[in-house]
């Protein structure tokens, strides 16, 4: 497993040290026992509705992928960061594959604990697509804006 | 007919790209079969029991002759010299090579068309009456909507890892081609009481092992808001649908989980939290997707053609073929024709390429290029000058593709079944042919009227067998194959599930019951009832002793 992070738009290993993880179970149950976590711990199966005043304070938010097929994080990603405006990083933990890191990115995630073997292989893997039908969580314009952009420039 | 921009065509020609890249990790071995296999699902391609299966999608049903074309070429250079169209409006070829994949969507792209999102847990190919823009009982043309959800719904990032397979249909007439409420998500077009247009919003019908119709969860949508509010069903769906068990996986099992009404507040929570402006597209966009279906230049004609009068009455065979596969269009002397791919004794949905090509020039020169596919595995020419039915009618009888059946018992939908599939339990193909064998006498078959035979080999009910007039459901009993007959079932807008009547029967015995369901039908039958109201009048029961009494 190999962290990859984004670097002037490039994906790349980070290095850095493991940050203080907490689940978000516990980080309820008892806030103070755990001060010092830098990390909340999501679990896909988690409702967000309530979620606001659990983030502040947090930098790192790990979702969760238990196998590739279970996309349950794509939604909690794009959901924590258009409705609830974190800022911090996303993290993607779990069975994280070369071709799903794209619509991980989409979705507004910016970390992920690579699974594969091959970083650059993820990294060219992002590049796959030069437009996008619909707007996500990664501020890029789709595909409908950028024909107004273009009818309006005419 | 809608025609890529270089943003569309920029997408599909990146994806064979991608595509192509995978399958040379596959071939160079760097990636095993279950590397790989997710990555070909998304690429609508199958490992079945022979050979690879390719599924190209056909957006809501459309061709032009140009792809009917490419079609044909693919099926020759690439396949065994055929292709085969399925209930989701999509052409399926069955003995394509892996490494020549990638150059069959190289080719699909040249026609604007492609592969993606025929298979997996995704947002598939989204299908609609095939009578659009044609149709006399229509609101509006509902393909501008089908095409908007497709854009949409293309590589969604947030849906493409959904609990399980996704399927939306569109309709626009009170009359129900598209089988909406048995879709996960089914839309109907509609005028409510101040003229304007919207959606009714109809979630969590499907067959398969557990059969629901679907439950209206919004009576009227408008018609702008149509994309932001599928995205909150999809959102609530993505994440609360469950995902312990394959088979109750489907969006009818948490519609029906929690009651369509709660599920709706769901739905409507969601939606009213989200930014709709990001994703429900502006006016100009809807109006330039909607300009690709303005109708074609159709000439002022008179209602009634003479020319067709005469030739109706000296030939008789011509007026037969007029009256099961011509129906009524919007514009005055104009005609929809529907194309059999249900020939006697022949495989549903099967056509050659020397047919597609056929089919291809008489679109070409008598209806403005277009062609559908049906979700009866048929396939129409939407817009004929009721002048030129006969002159079309002789190209269909030269092409083989004449057969005046449509709507009748032997016009019947069967999936590939164990012929082809891996995970039928039987045969569904050879039933098919035989009932169509059986009842093959024409005049018999139209004096029985509209009767809808399905066929599935499996539970997994891709032949539709709980919708079915008829339905009959493949089962293996200890490794025989026997056949479960139901009856009463309807995909229209009369939808119902079909009851089971009785047990298991041989393949055998299955063609002579529904000789004999047919039998009890036609003594029981009043006025010109069709089977399906006979059914709903008299019950299973007289049905039941029919089949029973003699075995």
């Amino acid at each position: 497993m190999k962290l990859l992070k984004f670097n002037a738009g490039r994906l790349v290993p980070a290095l850095e040290e493991p940050p203080v993880e907490v689940s978000l179970e516990d980080w309820r149950a008892n806030p103070q026992a755990h001060a010092g976590a830098t990390a909340l711990k999501i679990s896909n199966a988690a409702p967000l509705d309530d979620i606001a005043g659990d983030l502040s304070g947090f930098s790192v938010v790990i979702l969760a992928f238990p196998g590739f097929k279970d996309g349950r994080a794509y939604s909690q990603a794009r959901l924590l960061r258009e409705r609830f405006g974190y800022t911090g990083e996303v993290r993607a933990c779990g069975e994280i594959l070369r071709d799903q890191i794209f619509f991980m990115a989409r979705c507004g995630f910016d970390a992920f604990e690579f699974s594969g073997a091959d970083a650059d292989s993820a990294a060219a893997a992002l590049k796959d697509f030069s437009h996008f039908y619909q707007a996500a969580a990664d501020g890029t314009a789709p595909v409908w804006r950028r024909r107004l952009a273009r009818a309006a420039a005419a | 007919m809608y025609r890529y921009d270089e943003f569309d065509a920029t997408l599909v020609a990146e994806r064979v790209a991608q595509f192509r890249g995978q399958v040379a990790r596959r071939l160079s071995g760097e990636l095993t079969e279950d590397e790989f296999k997710p990555l070909r699902l998304m690429n609508g391609l199958y490992l079945q029991l022979h050979a690879y299966m390719l599924r190209v999608a056909i957006p809501y049903g459309t061709l032009s002759s140009k792809q009917m074309r490419k079609l044909a070429f693919i099926a020759r250079r690439y396949d065994k010299g055929y292709g085969h169209f399925t209930t989701r409006q999509n052409i399926q070829y069955n003995w394509p090579a892996l490494a020549d994949t990638p150059d069959i969507l190289d080719a699909l792209a040249e026609a604007e068309m492609h592969a993606i999102q025929t298979s997996g847990n995704c947002i598939r190919n989204v299908t609609s009456d095939q009578y659009a823009g044609a149709a006399a009982d229509e609101v509006e043309d509902p393909r501008p909507y089908a095409e908007m959800i497709r854009q949409w719904s293309t590589f969604h990032p947030e849906f493409s890892f959904l609990p399980r397979k996704f399927k939306i249909a569109v309709t626009a007439s009170d009359h129900d081609r598209a089988a909406v409420k048995v879709h996960d998500i089914g839309l109907r077009l509609y005028r409510n009481d101040k003229g304007e247009a919207g959606f009714e919003v109809i979630v969590g019908g499907g067959l398969g092992r557990t059969p629901y119709v679907g439950h209206a969860i919004r009576k009227f949508l408008p018609k702008e808001h149509l994309l932001s509010y599928l995205e909150a069903i999809l959102r609530v769906y993505n994440l609360q649908g469950r995902r312990d068990n394959i088979y109750k996986a489907r969006i009818k099992i948490l519609v029906n989980a929690e009651g369509a009404d709660n599920f709706a507040a769901m739905v409507e929570k969601e939606w009213a939290a989200m930014k709709k402006t990001d994703i429900d597209l502006p006016r100009e966009e809807i109006e330039r997707i909607g300009a690709y279906f303005a109708p074609p230049a159709f000439e002022t004609l008179p209602e009634e053609s003479a020319s067709l009068e005469e030739q109706r009455r000296r030939d008789p065979d011509f007026a037969r073929w007029l009256r099961t596969n011509m129906a009524a269009h919007k514009t005055p002397g104009y005609a929809i024709v529907n194309v059999s791919l249900k020939p006697v004794g022949g495989v549903p949905g099967d056509i050659s390429d020397g047919q597609m090509e056929a089919l291809a020039d008489l679109a070409e020169d008598y209806s403005f290029d277009e062609i559908r596919a049906t979700h009866e595995q048929n396939l129409v020419l939407p817009h004929v000058r009721k002048d030129d039915l006969c002159a079309v009618w002789s190209g269909l009888k030269r092409a083989d593709l004449a057969t005046p059946n449509i709507g009748l018992v032997s016009d019947i939908i069967a999936c590939p079944g164990l012929d082809y599939c891996t995970l039928a339990n039987t045969r569904s193909i050879p039933i098919a042919q035989r009932i169509s064998e059986r009842f093959a006498d024409l005049g018999d078959q139209e004096s029985l009227g509209e009767l809808k035979i399905k066929i599935s080999g499996c539970i997994n009910a891709c032949g539709h067998h709980h919708v079915g007039h008829i339905g009959i459901l493949g089962v293996d009993k200890k490794g025989e194959e026997f056949y479960q007959i139901t009856l009463g079932g309807s995909g229209a807008e009369d939808a119902s599930l079909g009851d089971i009547v009785g047990r298991g029967l041989s393949a055998d015995a299955t063609i002579d019951a529904v000789e004999k369901i047919v039998a009890c039908y036609r003594a029981n039958r009043q006025d010109n009832e069709r089977f399906l109201d006979a059914y709903r009048r008299l019950g299973a029961e007289p049905f039941k002793e029919a089949l029973y009494e003699a075995a």
